[in-house]
C-alpha cells in the first residue's frame, strides 16, 4: 500500500461518460493496441460513450517543445480541437498522450491567467478556419479515466496482478510522465510528488507498488534530449539511472502512462543490454513494460497479442506466465487475419537462447 | 483598585508579560488554550547558543508566575478580542483595561513540502521531532539503530515562495548548528551534513558557534537545497542536492534527514485580526503599529503584542519584548 494517503487531497473531476477522445501521435506505432484497448474497455466492458473523432489533429506539442511551433499556433490548434468537440456535441475532453495533456492544461491555464490570449486565439481560429469554440467542461488524461473506473474493472477482472503460483502480489514499478502533474500538480490524481493515478489501479487490481529511490526521476524522453541525436546519451542515462535504482526491488513489470516513458523504459533496456551487457529483469532478461491500457486489458482477460504486446522490446511472456494468462506462443507474430508480421532478431534483453548474448566491447 | 490586563497566551512571552505587569502593580490574567503553561518551549531540549536546558527557563518562569499569584486560565481558547475584553470558546467573557496578545507562532507543517517525504519515510524528521527525541533521551533511527550519516536541511517552510512563506524564520539556522552539534556529541562517529542556502548568524555567540561546529565538530556545511528525498531498499533516505559552491549535483544516502522547520504566522491570527480590526503583515504575522517606536503596539489602541506573534524571534528577544509590551499595556491601562 502507498503509505501516503495525501493523494486524496489532489482530486479532480473526472467525467463519468461521453468522452471526446484525442489520440496520441506516436502511441499507435509503439504500443499499437493500447488506444484500441482503451476504446474497447470503455465502450464494451464499461458501456460508456466515446467519440474517436478522425477529424482531430496532433496537438503539435512535439513541435512546440522543440521550438518550431509558436505558442500562438499551438493555442489555435488546441482551440480547433475544442471546436471539433463542440461540433460533435461533447464536452469532456480526454487525451491519450501526456504531452498533449500537459499542453491542454498549459493552454487552459494561460487563457485563465491571461484572458487576452484567449481572445487572440478566438480571433486566430476564426480567421484560419471560420470556427468558434467553447472550452471543455472537463479535461482528463486517459489514465485518469482508467483510474476513475478501476473498481469497476476490478469487479470484472479475469486475472489479478498476483503471482498465480505463489498468490503473492506482483511488484509493480509505476512511472508517471513528467507532464502529467509536474507542471500543474493539481492536474493529476495525487499531485506531482506522489501521483496515485497508476498506483491506484495497481492496488485495486491486486499488485504492490514499488517505492524505489529514483521513482520520481524523469525517464529521459524529454523532446530536447532525444530529438537531438547528440543528446541521446543524456536521455539514456536517465533511464539507466531509473533501471539501476529499481532493479534491487525485483519488479515484475513496469507500467507507465506516457507514450515516451513506456517506449524508452522498454527500448533502452535493449540498448543498455547491447552496450553494457546489463539486464535488469529476472533470469538475465529485461523487465516487461506495459501501458496502463495493456495492464487493464490483461486484467480484463484480453488476448495479449490482440493488445499488441508482441510489439514490445522486452518479451512479456514471463509476466503472462506469472499472472497465469494463457496465450498461444505460435500466434505471437500473427497479425490481423493470421497474417505473419515478421519476427525481430533475438536479443539479450529478450527470452532468447543464451548463445546470442555477446558483449559489444569484445 | 488595581488595573487588570488580559494576556492571551501562556508561553514564554505571555508569562514574562504577566510577571512584568505584576511587578508594575497591575493585575494580569493569563489565558492559555493548552492545559498547561509553557507554549512551544515545552517541547524543546536545550537553547542556543549556551545549551541551557529549556526546562530551566520554563521552570523559573512558571515558578515566578506561581509565586506572584498570577491568575491563570488554562484550556481556555480565545475566539475574539477587543481592547477591554476577550471572548472565550466556552462563551465566557473576560474584561480588563487592555489586552496583550502573546499567542506566538505555528510550526510549519513539513508534510507540505511533499518532496521530502515527511510522514511517509521513516527517518525523515523535523527539528521539533529531534528536540522531543533529545528530551526523551533516545535518538535513533526507526529500527532503533544509531545513525551513521545525518543530513540537516535548513529553511524548510522559510524563504520559500512555493509554500507562501517568504519570510526568514531567523532561528532555524542557529538551531541547525545547535542540533548538528548535539548529534555529533551523541554520535561522534557519524558524518553530519547541513544543507543551507544562507547561514544567518545574527545573535551574540552564534557565529562563534557556527565556526566551532565546523572546526571542532567537523560538521559539513553544504550550500545547496535538497531537491527531493526518497527511500532506499535498506531503509535509508536518498537525497539529491546541488552543491552550489562546487557547481555540481550531489546524491547521497543518509540514515536520518532532519528538516529545520520554520515559524509561520499563528493559525489563529486571521480570525483574531478580523474580529478586532488588527492589521497583519503579508506574511500573516500581526503587524505592529510601526517597527520602531511602536513595535509592541497594534494599530488598535489598547491591544499590544509580545513575542513571536509579530515575527519569528529567539527566546531572549521574546523575553525583552514581553517586558516592553507589559510596560506599554500598563501605561495605557493607567491613563
Amino acid at each position: 500500500m502507498m503509505k501516503r494517503r495525501s493523494w486524496q487531497e489532489y482530486q479532480k473531476e473526472i467525467a463519468d461518460d461521453r468522452y471526446y477522445y484525442a489520440r496520441s501521435c506516436i502511441r499507435q506505432n509503439f504500443f499499437p493496441g493500447s488506444e484500441k484497448a482503451f476504446i474497447d474497455i470503455l465502450q464494451n466492458d464499461l458501456g460508456k460513450e466515446l467519440l474517436d473523432d478522425p477529424k482531430h489533429s496532433s496537438c503539435t506539442g512535439i513541435g512546440y517543445h522543440s521550438d518550431i511551433v509558436p505558442l500562438e499556433t499551438i493555442m489555435t490548434v488546441v482551440a480547433r480541437q475544442f471546436s471539433l468537440m463542440n461540433e460533435a456535441g461533447y464536452e469532456n475532453f480526454v487525451t491519450s498522450c501526456i504531452t498533449s495533456f500537459g499542453i491542454y492544461c498549459e493552454v487552459l491555464s494561460t487563457w485563465n491567467e491571461f484572458p487576452e490570449t484567449e481572445e487572440k486565439t478566438r480571433e486566430n481560429l476564426l480567421k484560419a478556419t471560420g470556427r468558434e469554440f467553447r472550452k471543455p467542461a472537463s479535461l482528463a488524461h486517459t489514465s485518469d479515466v482508467m483510474f476513475h473506473f478501476r473498481d469497476q474493472i476490478a469487479a470484472r477482472a479475469k486475472h489479478r496482478l498476483v503471482n498465480a503460483v505463489t498468490g503473492e502480489p506482483l511488484k509493480v514499478v509505476e512511472h508517471i510522465g513528467c507532464h502529467y502533474a509536474k507542471i500543474f500538480p493539481k492536474s493529476g490524481i495525487g499531485g506531482s510528488e506522489f501521483p496515485y493515478v497508476l498506483a491506484g489501479m495497481i492496488e485495486s487490481w491486486g499488485g504492490e507498488v514499488v517505492d524505489y529511490p529514483e521513482r520520481r526521476h524523469c525517464c529521459g524522453f524529454g523532446f530536447r534530449n532525444y530529438l537531438v541525436q547528440a543528446n541521446r546519451g543524456y536521455s539514456i542515462a536517465n533511464s539507466h539511472k531509473k533501471l539501476e535504482s529499481m532493479a534491487p526491488y525485483k519488479p515484475d513489470f513496469i507500467v507507465a502512462n506516457c507514450p515516451g516513458c513506456a517506449m524508452f523504459l522498454d527500448k533502452w533496456q535493449y540498448t543498455i543490454a547491447e552496450m553494457e551487457g546489463t539486464t535488469y529483469g529476472q533470469n538475465g532478461h529485461g523487465i516487461p513494460v506495459l501501458t496502463y491500457e495493456e495492464m487493464a486489458g490483461l486484467v480484463l482477460g484480453y488476448d495479449p497479442w490482440a493488445l499488441g504486446l508482441q510489439m514490445h522490446q522486452v518479451d512479456v511472456e514471463p509476466l503472462l506466465d506469472k499472472m497465469g494468462i494463457e496465450y498461444d506462443p505460435a500466434a505471437k507474430y500473427l497479425g490481423r487475419n493470421g497474417k505473419y508480421i515478421g519476427k525481430p532478431a533475438s536479443a539479450v534483453v529478450n527470452c532468447c537462447p543464451t548463445d546470442t548474448i555477446y558483449d559489444i566491447r569484445e | 483598585m488595581k488595573k487588570r490586563i488580559i494576556v492571551i497566551g501562556g508561553g514564554v512571552a505571555g508569562m514574562q508579560t504577566a510577571l512584568r505587569l505584576a511587578e508594575q502593580g497591575v493585575e494580569p490574567v493569563i489565558v492559555e488554550k493548552e492545559p498547561e503553561l509553557g507554549g512551544k518551549l515545552r517541547g524543546w531540549h536545550v537553547l542556543f547558543p549556551s545549551f541551557t536546558p529549556a526546562e530551566e527557563v520554563l521552570t523559573a518562569l512558571r515558578r515566578r508566575v506561581n509565586e506572584s499569584g498570577i491568575e491563570v486560565l488554562t484550556s481556555a481558547e480565545v475566539v475574539g478580542l477587543e481592547p477591554r475584553s476577550v471572548r472565550l470558546a466556552d462563551g465566557r467573557e473576560l474584561h480588563g483595561d487592555s489586552v496583550v496578545v502573546a499567542t506566538g507562532f505555528t510550526l510549519f507543517d513539513a508534510s507540505i513540502k511533499e518532496e521530502y517525504g515527511y510522514g511517509i519515510y521513516d527517518n525523515v524528521l523535523t527539528s521539533a521531532d529531534l528536540e522531543r527525541m533529545f528530551n526523551e533521551g533516545r535518538v535513533a533511527r526507526a529500527d532503533g539503530t544509531a545513525p551513521r550519516r545525518i543530513a540537516f536541511l535548513h529553511c524548510v517552510g522559510s524563504r520559500d515562495e512555493k509554500v507562501c512563506q517568504q519570510h526568514c524564520s531567523k532561528v532555524c539556522c542557529i538551531t541547525g548548528v545547535k542540533q548538528a552539534m548535539e548529534m555529533k556529541k551523541l554520535f561522534p562517529e557519524a558524518d553530519v551534513f547541513n544543507f543551507y542556502m544562507d547561514i544567518r548568524m545574527f545573535g551574540p555567540g552564534y557565529e562563534e558557534m557556527y565556526r566551532e561546529a565546523q572546526q571542532k565538530y567537523n560538521i559539513h556545511f553544504v550550500r545547496g537545497r535538497i531537491s527531493e528525498a526518497a527511500p532506499t531498499i535498506d531503509g535509508r533516505v536518498q537525497i539529491k542536492a546541488e552543491d552550489t559552491l562546487t557547481g555540481r549535483p550531489l546524491r547521497m544516502s543518509v540514515d536520518m534527514l532532519v528538516l529545520l522547520i520554520g515559524m509561520r504566522a499563528n493559525d489563529d491570527n486571521a480570525r483574531l485580526a478580523e474580529g478586532a480590526g488588527l492589521n497583519r503583515a503579508s506574511s500573516g504575522f500581526m503587524a505592529p503599529r510601526d517597527l520602531f517606536l511602536g513595535n509592541v503596539c497594534s494599530n488598535v489602541g489598547g491591544i499590544f503584542y509580545a513575542g513571536a506573534v509579530t515575527a519569528p524571534k529567539s527566546i531572549g528577544e521574546t523575553l525583552n519584548e514581553a517586558t516592553a509590551a507589559a510596560d506599554a499595556a500598563a501605561k495605557y491601562a493607567e491613563a
